[in-house]
């Protein structure tokens, strides 16, 4: 018990601090941050249940008015914006993307990539591009074409969160609760 | 740890963190219903004038707070400059500056410490209903010590890479990174354990 709460606290203040990590701007002036990424390793190192809980920890503390979503931004202001909806969909993300790792049992490479991609990219822009038509009252083809300028920068984020998973299960492998 | 509610009191921040949220929920169902961008425009300069009665600080870091609008706002003027559906245009723009304003208002006037004893008597009945409410609280306080904690590891671990190395340190660092938070959970854990655990 004190090892799960234990664990979904760091992840979630691990989402946090990779917010503070500077924006890396792709070629044509999208901003990718660390932050998604994060998302998708709560899935797929601590496993759907805990993974989800620590996004949703998170969440609760932006709600709760510290500034810790990448950018500084924070507050009850997010839930009103137009990415209200990827919020929404952070915690569905991360538990599919620890769901797909705990039961394909692959090697953990591709197992890691494809949650982080079923979650972090499908499921999230499944919550994220409803939450932006239904705010600029747009249709949703006219939403899906707004956010597919980041689809880029969370197919690198794909590749990284399995590259990080694979190198924990390495040097780690009993830490990797989502295998455990 | 800075949270964004504002130093100065207001007699906003006087109000009960429980009557402010409510007023905000109905305020944002409201404001999805009105589709006139004359009744909005009209809420606007309410909002701006309770603003300015609050004090010109308030109202400055009101304004910064917005900024991150400001690429939909652009979506939005070349979208419907394009259709020619301006009216409509105003109004979805005036409507979303409208309820994200009105959100960090209330973020801004309401103490992390209202905030949180709002949060724990709305889970009250959760609590009664034997559902561990405790450990949220746990939780909860956990991160926010522990954020500065691993952004100070992380710091570490990138000035010892650059110690050893001419590269700028990339997403490598992410693995002992993530190693760092599950390291410091297990001392957590143990030290949770120690004391009798988490109830």
């Amino acid at each position: 018990m004190e090892r799960s709460l234990a664990h979904i606290a760091l992840f979630a203040a691990l989402i946090a601090v990779l917010g503070f990590v500077p924006q890396i701007m792709l070629p044509f002036g999208v901003p990718i941050t660390a932050q998604s990424l994060g998302i998708m390793l709560c899935g797929t190192v601590l496993g759907a249940k805990r993974g989800a809980l620590a996004v949703l920890l998170f969440l609760a503390l932006v709600a709760l008015g510290l500034p810790l979503l990448s950018g500084g931004r924070g507050g009850l202001g997010v839930f009103a914006s137009p990415t209200v909806g990827f919020l929404i969909g952070f915690p569905v993300a991360a538990f599919v993307a620890g769901l797909v790792t705990e039961k394909l049992r692959s090697a953990i490479l591709p197992a890691a990539a494809l949650g982080a991609f079923l979650g972090g990219v499908i499921a999230l822009y499944a919550f994220g591009i409803p939450g932006l038509a239904l705010m600029l009252d747009k249709s949703l083809t006219e939403a899906a074409l707004m956010v597919t300028a980041f689809l880029p920068g969370d197919l690198i984020k794909v590749a990284l969160a399995a590259l990080i998973t694979q190198g924990i299960a390495r040097m780690r492998p009993d830490a990797l609760l989502s295998r455990g | 740890m800075l949270t964004l509610t504002f130093p100065v009191e207001t007699p906003l921040h006087r109000l009960p963190a429980g009557l402010k949220l409510a007023l905000l929920c109905a305020a944002t169902v409201a404001l999805f219903r009105i589709d006139t961008p004359a009744t909005l425009a009209a809420i606007a300069a309410a909002l701006a004038a309770l603003h300015l009665a609050l004090g010109r600080a308030i109202a400055v870091q009101a304004l910064r707070q917005l900024r991150p609008l400001w690429p939909f706002l652009a979506l939005l003027a070349l979208w419907h400059g394009w259709t020619g559906d301006l009216t409509q245009g105003t109004a979805i723009a005036l409507r979303l500056i409208t309820a994200v304003a009105c959100a960090n208002l209330v973020t801004m006037t309401t103490r992390l410490t209202d905030m949180l004893a709002t949060l724990d008597r709305l889970a009250t009945p959760l609590a009664r209903a034997g559902l561990p409410t405790r450990r949220l609280t746990l939780a909860l306080a956990l991160t926010i010590r522990f954020i500065p904690v691993l952004a100070d590891r992380i710091d570490a671990i990138r000035t010892a890479w650059s110690a050893r190395s001419a590269r700028r340190p990339g997403w490598r660092i992410l693995v002992p990174a993530t190693l760092a938070a599950l390291d410091e959970a297990d001392h957590v854990a143990e030290a949770l354990r120690a004391r009798g655990g988490t109830g």
